[in-house]
């Protein structure tokens, strides 16, 4: 296999790799925004991942057969919501600590997709997924066609989300107030501004996008579900949060640094030079750590209360 | 006053309690399971017979052991959710030692062994100290990657280096380790059953956590650290060093909680031999109020409702993924009634409440 190939497998697959990633980082940048922490993003993509699977699963001689997979990705995105509701009443209506509720909302999402699949579903089965798309035109161009313009929709949905996110949180009113109740609630506050509802209105938009990602992981990425489908990713992208500088066009950087690392570590093992399996695995959870480890400035120019819940009957 | 607040706060834990099991119950009836079957042979099942009874303390064990450790790093400021990995750690720490010292006698290998888990998890537990306390990386994130890489970790040795022989011989290939020398083992205290002399051990450094973090100057200073970083730092407490101590007796603690599993329990490591014991040992300790006192009976309480949820698979076919979602609620239930628990605000109103209807009732009669 020469160079030019290679490169060719390794970005091809690793674009739409970075997806799931992409997406549910960049929702939970709207929470952190926000001031937010949401470790539960894990627990509503492993939601997601079910109910997108699910549809496909059930309706698959069905008349809805082919609508099954946007039923799914509904599914999986009001599920998001939901989830992102139930965060939201438990850390910024109790003000609950929100690293160990991210915990709890973890466990309990992926208990959930775990106890339903083994009920409804039982051992692990493929569907069929949704197939590529390729961008009349645009897909024939040499190299870069193949690369980014041969994959499913959801890939350039994807892709468009980083202008979307990043438009809507630095030119809009909404995303005004977004970075206002995260940095200086109580200003915001002072200016009028409902800092529970617009700290609602982020986590369900967050969960929306983790759950969009879960659905993407089942029904694009591995074409099945399994319990552990998720794997850490919800976990990793909340570290792309920090390492993308709480900045869309960071975060698109760093989700695709990691897929990318991925599948070359995938190229690797087929290009024939062979280490265990297991250490191939680990290499994304240490990239975090490394990440977080030589990315710690960053911190300084996080939200300032993030993590903080506000009280607005507190004295200051 | 004082009666009024018993009121107050029981009926807080009451309405959590309620909102988490019937949250539990929506789920149980989307898998068309009766909910309050499948509670009532949780919480009754355990209890009928010695066996139950005994499964139950076995799984205490573990908790206690995780839970008093996660307690140590939640009071200091250090939320520690890499036990699971420090378990799989110390698991691995423990039954090394054992297997490369067969001959030993039991005083030598048995402590030998023990501390080597305990160990090998204040190792694990100690990068994440180390890292948060060096370069301030986020030890929620760092322990659960962590967790992962210690899984595979983990898998690695028992399908490689550390298989059991005759796994390779027979060609079953069951990733497993060597069965420990008996001298390895902790006594078992009920006969013919699972129940092992670790359940002391487990009672009494809870005690010991007890004296350490409210009884000594040392213990003071890490729960300053946890309760108020500024002004413990004003008062001249070192809250690094704290953070990178509370981290490596939380990985000692979970570390060592692996080594009397395989000691104890298993005799020699095995796949998926803590089953979650790492995340169930962060609710017990929560449940717990992180402290000794309530962390003992607590883990006992989720002993019970691990082995009922266990029955409940085999009975009501109810899949095991059931407790997770159980932990989860309560987890989420118990951050959200803490902010009632402790709000003056909210037990005055409730208390003013209680006056009224007091001196509506004493002036109807009068």
């Amino acid at each position: 296999m020469n160079i030019g190939e290679m490169s060719y497998n390794i970005l091809s697959l690793g674009v739409p790799f970075s997806v799931a990633l992409l997406v549910a980082a960049l929702g939970e940048n709207f929470n952190q925004r926000a001031g937010i922490f949401n470790l539960g993003c894990e627990g509503i993509m492993s939601m997601g991942a079910f109910l997108g699977f699910l549809p496909a699963f059930f309706l698959k001689n069905g008349p809805l057969a082919p609508h099954a997979n946007l039923i799914g990705f509904a599914l999986a995105i009001v599920s998001g919501v939901l989830l992102g509701l139930l965060f939201a009443l438990v850390t910024v209506t109790f003000r609950a600590s929100q690293g160990i509720a991210g915990i709890g909302l973890q466990m309990f999402g992926w208990g959930i997709a775990g106890t339903l699949s083994r009920h409804f579903v039982g051992g692990v089965t493929g569907v069929e997924g949704v197939p590529a798309w390729p961008i009349p035109g645009l897909s024939k161009i040499p190299f870069l066609g193949g690369v980014l313009f041969n994959h499913n929709p959801a890939v350039y949905l994807a892709f468009l989300m980083v202008p979307a996110s990043w438009y809507l949180l630095f030119r809009t009113p909404w995303g005004l107030k977004v970075r206002a109740v995260g940095t200086h609630p109580r200003a915001a506050d002072t200016m009028g501004i409902n800092v529970n509802r617009v700290r609602y209105q982020s986590l369900m938009l967050g969960g929306a996008m983790a759950g969009f990602a879960g659905a993407y992981l089942s029904l694009c990425q591995a074409k099945m579900f399994a319990d552990d489908i998720v794997s850490g990713r919800g976990f990793i992208a909340v570290a792309l949060v920090y390492f993308g500088r709480w900045n869309p066009v960071g975060i698109l950087g760093g989700a695709l640094l990691f897929s990318l690392a991925q599948t070359l570590q995938l190229s690797i093992q087929v290009g024939g030079i062979k280490f265990p399996y297991e250490f191939a695995v680990m290499l994304p959870y240490i990239l975090v750590i490394l990440v977080l480890a030589f990315a710690r400035k960053a911190r300084m120019r996080g939200p300032a209360k993030l993590g903080v819940p506000y009280n607005r009957e507190q004295r200051v | 006053m004082n009666s009024v607040k018993f009121f107050y706060r029981s009926g807080v834990i009451l309405i959590a309690a309620l909102a988490a099991a019937l949250m539990g119950a929506m789920v149980l009836l989307a898998i068309g399971a009766s909910p309050t079957a499948t509670y009532v042979t949780i919480f009754t099942g355990p209890f009928a017979d010695k066996f139950g009874i005994t499964e139950v303390l076995v799984r205490a064990v573990p908790l206690i052991l995780v839970g008093l450790g996660i307690a140590i790093s939640f009071r200091s400021g250090i939320l520690n959710i890499g036990a699971e990995g420090q378990i799989m750690v110390g698991i691995l720490a423990s039954t090394a030692v054992a297997l490369a010292f067969p001959g030993s006698p039991k005083v030598v290998l048995l402590p030998l062994m023990l501390m080597a888990g305990a160990l090998g998890g204040a190792i694990w537990g100690g990068i994440a100290g180390f890292l948060k306390a060096k370069l301030g990386v986020n030890e929620i994130l760092s322990t659960v990657m962590l967790n992962y890489i210690a899984a595979q970790f983990y898998t690695f040795l028992l399908r490689g280096p550390m298989i059991d022989p005759n796994e390779l011989e027979t060609g079953s290939g069951t990733p497993q380790s060597m069965r420990l020398p008996k001298a390895a083992w902790l006594d078992r205290i009920v006969p013919e059953t699972r129940l092992h002399a670790g359940l002391i051990l487990a009672v009494a450094l809870a005690v010991c956590v007890y004296i350490l973090l409210w009884r000594t100057t040392w213990g003071y200073r890490l729960r300053a650290a946890g309760a108020e970083e500024k002004a413990a730092r004003y008062a001249g407490v070192h809250v690094e060093r704290s953070l990178l101590t509370a981290m490596l007796l939380a990985g000692a603690f979970a570390g060592l909680a692996g080594a009397v599993e395989v000691a104890g329990v298993h005799h020699r490591a095995i796949e998926a031999i803590s089953s979650g014991y790492g995340f169930s040992g962060i609710v017990v300790a929560l449940f717990g109020g992180l402290h000794p006192a309530g962390i003992v009976p607590a883990a006992a309480f989720f002993g019970v409702l691990l082995v009922g949820a266990d029955m409940t698979q085999r009975s009501a076919g109810v899949p095991a993924n059931m407790i997770l979602v159980l932990q989860g609620v309560v987890i989420l239930a118990i951050v959200s009634a803490k902010m009632y628990i402790n709000n003056a605000y909210a037990l005055e109103r409730f208390a003013r409440l209680f006056r009224r209807k007091e001196a509506a009732r004493t002036g109807g009669a009068s």
